[in-house]
């Protein structure tokens, strides 16, 4: 059997599928990226190769996305590297055909983008303000001592949740330690904190979008109950998390991967040994000019595989990526 | 008196020939980088836009060099700009540098003001030098528009991106050594004909893209991750909507844009300080050229973008052109921007191509 695999490496999950040519999700591997973009990818890879052992699939194309596309892609020779806003666009519209509005919220980015007939026609992504990402609830959560799966259901608990200022994840975070140490009930809080990043991330991202249902939420974050209740309330629309929601990324990236591989036939695919190389990256900053690039050298069983960070481009020379 | 300005794309070519060859002794800012980043964030109040941040962090750099004068343009709309020569020049002082600040204002606002301070400029070499220095700036300024129009026209055709950078830089530095109007006549020449002997495709029909915002963000690299090159190297045309000469010509000499800001109405009918209703106004313009899409560059905490973005919705639909705002600030990782811009070309491709199917 054909398969295609997508890679998504973001800043807090590293996420691998792979499909058939149905686009049947037959895999799928969430894991923590914990700053080691390589490592990851190569422990992914173990365990989808793990996964397939035995199961005749044949990996017939490659794609990559997320903020370590690039670096991925070298590594594991994609066919394609596309931006996480496109991939998560292709996969939504793949599972929920008349999407019209896909609300993304991960580790560090969230976004939404417009679908109108199928095809993007508008998108944000939150540039200067990190309130509201996965990795502010699960800062929160381990402070409050309530393990990251529980924390939605805990907001639906609530009956009248307090108001927290969304604005900035610090002032955030004293506003539901003045809240809490004035004695209102953990849920309370937790519901309220739902109700902040809804808020924030609708005026930020969301501001003059026109959002229209199928609404489809993805994401990390969108394992979070209390936040999907928290959108549906300030949306009065209807919010579908698909099923693999976690790993929607990865699911565009395999896709377009099949797509990719329509147009040029062969993969680039350098095979699950990859999995067992040493792969190094170094970095250094360039004196040539005063643009101090800083400069990014990847090298496997100590050979420059890889390089780029610069602007005039004299270092990337060795292989063009991206 | 040793006299130095603020650093801005290829304006300082023009500025430091101007003030060298009125007889002045001139100290040439650096290219802004992220020293001079870190030294304009750690002494400009947090929220202050990121070209107040720029322009006082090479301002640090320059007195440390020597120079005792600094000279700046004013304004007098909304925009809090028209105050920052007066905030620099005090939180130089605060810091321990007796800078003297000369702000020009728009001479058809305060033209007593401006006559009084050019007096002071062309007083060591006379009236008669400065029609003559004037004239090589201009055509200087011009030769400069022109190289970069090519640069963005030619950067999605040409195959060696990197050698079409080259022979620009070459260019700019040919014009700047230039001393007379037929020396920059010839730089310009040489420049634009070399660019124009790369190998390109002509054939191909790049995506056209309108760069909007506000002046200091567009028109400085440093402040913009050199988008018009990131952009040119995905293959894109950009067309950017501010450039020196017509700036000048629009502001200086004229009370110009008022075009630009009647294509603003009705979507934004007050003028709202700094490029604000220019912001809508393009955008109204590039639709009717047919762009694909357009970009807004805004500093964080510029309030005539932000009323121009949260308008940008209402015209983007009403004349079917996407918009996407980017918001510049401190950052450097260039990874976040490049992820937006190949979505937004994305969108543009998809768009473009729903458009040639029906």
């Amino acid at each position: 059997m054909r398969g295609y695999l997508g890679i998504d490496v973001g800043s807090v999950s590293t996420n691998l599928v792979v499909i058939d040519d149905d686009c049947n999700v037959l895999i799928d591997v969430y894991l923590r990226t914990r700053g080691q973009p390589i490592q990851v990818v190569q422990e992914g890879m173990r365990q989808v190769e793990e996964a397939i052992k035995g199961k005749n699939i044949e990996i017939c194309g490659v794609g990559t996305t997320g903020s370590a596309r690039i670096l991925t892609g070298v590594i594991v020779g994609a066919d394609t590297v596309k931006n996480e806003i496109t991939a998560h666009a292709v996969a939504a519209s793949h599972m929920v055909p008349d999407v019209q509005t896909v609300l993304e919220i991960g580790g560090q980015d969230s976004k939404i983008i417009l679908l109108r007939d199928g095809i993007v026609v508008d998108f944000a992504m939150n540039t200067v303000c990190a309130a509201g990402t996965g990795s502010f609830l699960d800062h929160q959560a381990a402070r409050l001592n309530i393990p990251i799966e529980q924390f939605g259901e805990l907001a639906l608990e609530s009956k009248s949740p307090v108001r927290i200022a969304g604005r900035c994840s610090v002032f955030a975070e004293s506003d539901m330690v003045h809240k809490q140490q004035m004695g209102h009930p953990v849920q309370d809080i937790i519901a309220g904190l739902c109700d902040a990043l809804v808020r924030n991330y609708l005026n930020n991202v969301g501001k003059g979008k026109e959002i229209l249902p199928p609404v489809v939420f993805q994401g990390g974050v969108a394992a979070n109950v209390g936040i999907r209740a928290a959108f549906e309330r300030a949306l009065g629309l209807e919010v579908f998390v698909p099923e693999y929601f976690h790993v929607m990324g990865a699911i565009g990236a395999a896709l377009l991967a099949k797509s990719a591989i329509r147009g040029k036939g062969r993969t680039q695919f350098r095979g699950f040994a990859v999995s067992d190389m040493e792969y190094k990256a170094t970095s250094f900053e360039c004196n040539g000019c005063p643009n101090l690039c800083e400069i990014v050298n990847i090298s496997v069983n100590g050979e420059v595989l890889a390089r780029w960070g610069g602007r005039c481009g004299k270092w990337e020379t060795l292989q063009k990526t991206g | 008196m040793k006299i130095s300005f603020p650093y801005m794309g290829t304006s300082h070519i023009v500025a430091g020939y101007l003030l060298e060859n009125l007889g002045h002794e001139v100290i040439h800012p650096p290219v802004p980088s992220k020293k001079t980043l870190s030294l304009g964030v750690q002494h400009a109040p947090e929220f202050a836009c990121l070209p107040f941040k720029i322009v006082l962090g090479t301002y640090l750099e320059v007195v440390e060099m020597g120079a005792e004068v600094l000279i700046t343009s004013g304004g007098c709309g909304p925009c809090r700009a028209g105050y920052y020569g007066e905030m620099h020049k005090r939180i130089l002082h605060d810091l321990g540098y007796p800078v003297e600040m000369i702000v020009i204002e728009p001479p058809l606002v305060e033209p007593f003001d401006f006559f009084k301070k050019l007096h002071r400029l062309v007083k060591p070499k006379g009236y008669i030098n400065l029609v003559r220095v004037l004239r090589v700036a201009w055509a200087k300024m011009q030769a400069l528009d022109d190289l970069e129009k090519t640069l963005h026209k030619l950067r999605p055709l040409v195959f060696a991106k990197k050698q079409l950078n080259r022979i620009y830089d070459e260019g700019l530095e040919a014009i700047r050594r230039a001393d007379s109007v037929k020396e920059v006549a010839v730089a310009r020449k040489d420049a634009l004909e070399a660019m124009h002997s790369l190998p390109a495709d002509h054939h191909y029909k790049p995506l056209r893209i309108g760069l909007i915002g506000e002046i200091y963000v567009v028109l400085e690299p440093f402040a913009n991750f050199d988008i018009e090159r990131i952009l040119g190297e995905m293959g894109a045309y950009v067309h950017r909507s501010i450039f020196l000469t017509n700036w000048i010509r629009d502001n200086v000499l004229a009370h110009g844009e008022k075009d630009i800001r009647a294509a603003a109405v009705p979507f934004l009918n007050e003028m709202v300080g700094g490029h604000g209703q220019n912001s809508v106004g393009e955008v109204v313009r590039y639709a009717a050229k047919n762009f694909d899409g357009v970009i807004q560059l805004a500093p964080f905490t510029c309030i005539p973008e932000i009323v121009a973005k949260s308008i940008m919705p209402a015209a983007s639909k009403a004349r079917g052109i996407p918009v996407m705002t980017l918001y510049l600030d401190e950052q450097t990782g260039q990874g976040g921007i490049e992820t937006r811009l190949e979505a937004f070309l994305d969108l543009l491709r998809q768009k473009r191509r729903k458009q040639e199917a029906s």
